[in-house]
């Protein structure tokens, strides 16, 4: 048996050093205690409500959310809205659909099988807007960087006036959490900037909590099934381990020769 | 091997056996003998066995999802993470498959090199095991670039880059290899079909590996040759398949841990930004499990020397029972070879870990350092460590170290329990 552990052991220092090889980084991120971490992690359904209302009111009018239905929005594991309420959502964006019969493109009100509307055509228009930077689709947006949903909390509310010496270009902002620490995004958010329904107030600190939590369910949104099979799968292969232990040490028994 | 007097018991399974032997294989599978001594660095063959299958099974899955375009490659590995009932599994087995099996991989691999396990005579397994290591690279590698992210496009661009190095045609083979003038959706569609294909090629070679060492048997901790079946051995089975059972079972819970608590640990957040021609990442690095390699490239200042020493590392191992002088194959008899080997470890993973660090000032100083050494290893140490070592006292037998000619029955006691 010391011989297993002693594997394990190694195995897990293996795993381990090269994930620290990767999750290595320089800055110390702002931190909070996120519902969706641990064994059993799920979201704070109020939290993914609110943090989709910051999302449409500020940040979708530069960022697209491409890969997401309105259905999403009222699936299990999710913010979880009535699907009446999810209907209603998708109801108040205008969708481009056709062509019809005339072979003329037309407008509709959204359904839930739509994807989320895009603040702009293409990429070029979103450059053009925003002065020439591509306000990234935030559907993957918390996988795609580092320090994941600590680089987002703290990157929202990193921003700051520039320490002397660093001058900075016109539409171009100073973040201490960003790479670099020059960001063509405008602090998007300010105390009171939107008006939760359920009476939370909404500083920034509320809002990048909120509106990151919505992003990493938007990023996962199987992780509360994930997290739910897993456990049930450790269990079932811990048992099934320990009888197959007990079988090997029964049938090793025959022998004159330890396992 | 009593394979040869096995009759099937029914009137209709000798009919059957005459025609087709599959009843004597099954029967030779089973009574296989085996060394009862061999630890749990021996379960990683089945445990490979299990992750090439794993491997094989949700890659057909995702293919059947999957879009091998450049415009909707991103876009259906979303699509199989959200839509398709339980994609989201399926992928994040397959993702964390294949560094499972490369973990898996080079602990065989060590093991190998620990117990002497490519001497004469099974040089013939040891080199079919370093092609089938080249084809899981060339498969991981190509694999990684089907999702079409930056690091799958950059990593891409970087590797297939690398055969410029040959002189005169290397510009030419390079285009031949992307279908284009640069990475584009001709390589994705080749990478794909290729990636499809290598998994069965492998799958053919373990067959051909697991022939080649059902001919003289297991090596064992003790290393030496044994006679079959006698009191050393067990049969296959029940001994070795519950035990590989067992090893299989906690390899799987590390295996699931991974998969449903840190899926994407091991991956880099750069692939799920989608490729984009325009924007280079700041640093392009492989996945972990190329990382020593990568180190080794990076170390050489010459693009075809760099290229060169890259290849070499891998193909030296395959010239490795030739390298290995001594007579002697565990390590456990062996003092000297002993302590390079742990050296070897340790350079090998020092190389890997500067292999994710920028290449420069005292990070490509330890590369340079660990590349010479890693060479060094096998060309100086291990064919002169075969003339010079003085090497322990091996016994006759397994059950009976202590009768092997041991002087000390105190020192013997102690190895056999160290072996265990």
């Amino acid at each position: 048996m010391k011989k297993l552990f002693k594997l394990i052991l190694i195995l897990s220092f293996f795993s381990l050093n090269f994930a620290q090889t990767f999750a290595a980084e320089k800055v110390e991120y702002l931190k909070t205690d996120w519902s969706f971490k641990g064994l059993f992690g799920k979201f704070d359904r109020a939290a993914l409500q609110r943090g989709y209302q910051v999302y449409t009111e500020v940040c979708a009018s530069c960022h697209s959310m491409k890969y997401l239905s309105y259905r999403n929005l009222s699936e299990e594991g999710g913010p979880e809205f009535s699907l009446a309420a999810a209907k209603a959502i998708a109801a108040s964006f205008e969708v481009t659909d056709g062509p019809n019969a005339d072979g003329e493109m037309f407008t509709r009100p959204g359904k839930l099988s739509d994807k989320f509307v895009m603040p702009y055509d293409n990429v070029k228009a979103a450059q053009a807007a925003n002065g020439g930077a591509y306000p990234p689709d935030m559907s993957v947006l918390v996988k795609a960087r580092g320090g994941g949903v600590d680089y987002i909390y703290s990157l929202l509310q990193g921003y700051e006036d520039p320490p002397s010496g660093v001058t900075l270009d016109d539409g171009v902002y100073y973040n201490k959490y960003m790479y670099g620490n020059k960001i063509r995004m405008a602090a998007p958010l300010s105390d009171g900037i939107v008006d939760y329904g359920d009476g939370t107030n909404a500083s920034v600190e509320q809002m990048s909590k909120d509106v990151t939590t919505f992003l990493m369910w938007a990023a996962e949104p199987h992780l509360e099934a994930r997290h739910q099979m897993g456990f049930k799968a450790i269990v079932y292969l811990i048992i099934l381990t320990i009888l197959v232990y007990f079988s090997m040490k029964k049938i090793w028994s025959r022998v004159e020769s330890e396992v | 091997m009593s394979d040869h007097d096995y009759k099937p018991k029914s009137k209709v399974g000798q009919w059957f056996n005459d025609r087709l032997p599959l009843l004597t294989l099954a029967n030779h599978l089973t009574d296989y003998p085996t060394p009862k001594n061999l630890n749990y660095w021996w379960t990683f063959g089945g445990i490979l066995t299990f992750c090439l299958i794993t491997q094989i099974i949700t890659g057909l899955t995702l293919a059947m999802h999957y879009i091998a375009h450049a415009d909707m490659a991103f876009e259906s590995v979303e699509h199989i993470m959200r839509d398709v009932n339980y994609g989201w599994l399926i992928r994040y087995i397959h993702a964390n498959g294949a560094s499972m099996f490369f973990l898996a991989v080079y602990i065989h691999i060590f093991r190998s090199l620990f117990y002497g396990s490519y001497k004469s005579p099974r040089e013939i397994i040891w080199i079919l095991g370093i092609i089938i290591y080249l084809l899981m690279m060339a498969a991981a590698f190509m694999g990684y670039v089907l999702p079409w992210g930056q690091m799958s496009f950059w990593g891409a661009t970087v590797i297939t880059n690398l055969f410029s190095a040959i002189p005169l045609v290397g510009e030419g083979i390079v285009t031949w290899l992307w279908g284009g003038y640069s990475v584009d959706n001709p390589t994705l569609t080749r990478f794909f079909t290729l990636h499809y294909l290598i998994p069965f090629l492998i799958l053919g070679l373990v067959v051909l590996h697991i022939w080649a060492l059902h001919v003289p048997g297991n090596n064992n901790p003790v290393g030496i040759d044994i006679k079959k079946p006698s009191k050393d051995t067990v049969p296959f089975h029940p001994y070795i398949v519950i035990k590989d059972g067992f090893a299989l079972l906690m390899f799987m819970i590390v295996f699931a841990f991974f998969v449903f608590y840190t899926p994407n640990i091991l991956g880099h957040a750069d692939n799920y930004i989608e490729a984009n021609p325009m924007v280079t990442p700041a640093h392009i690095v492989p996945e972990w499990y190329l990382l020593p390699f990568y180190a080794i490239l990076r170390s050489v200042p010459d693009k075809l020397l760099g290229v060169v020493a890259m290849l070499s590392a891998i193909l030296i191992l395959a010239a490795l029972p030739w390298l290995d002088t001594s007579k002697i194959r565990s390590a456990v008899f062996r003092p000297l070879y002993k302590q390079f080997y742990w050296i070897l470890v340790a350079d090998v993973l020092i190389l890997g870990y500067v292999g994710a660090m920028p290449a420069e000032g005292l990070y490509l100083l330890i590369a340079r350092v660990a590349t010479a050494y890693y060479f060094l290893h096998f060309l100086v140490i291990l064919p002169v460590l075969g003339f010079k070592e003085r090497t322990l006292p091996v016994p006759l037998s397994i059950t009976e170290p202590i009768l092997g000619g041991s002087p000390s029955l105190a020192a013997a006691r102690h190895r056999e329990s160290k072996i265990k």
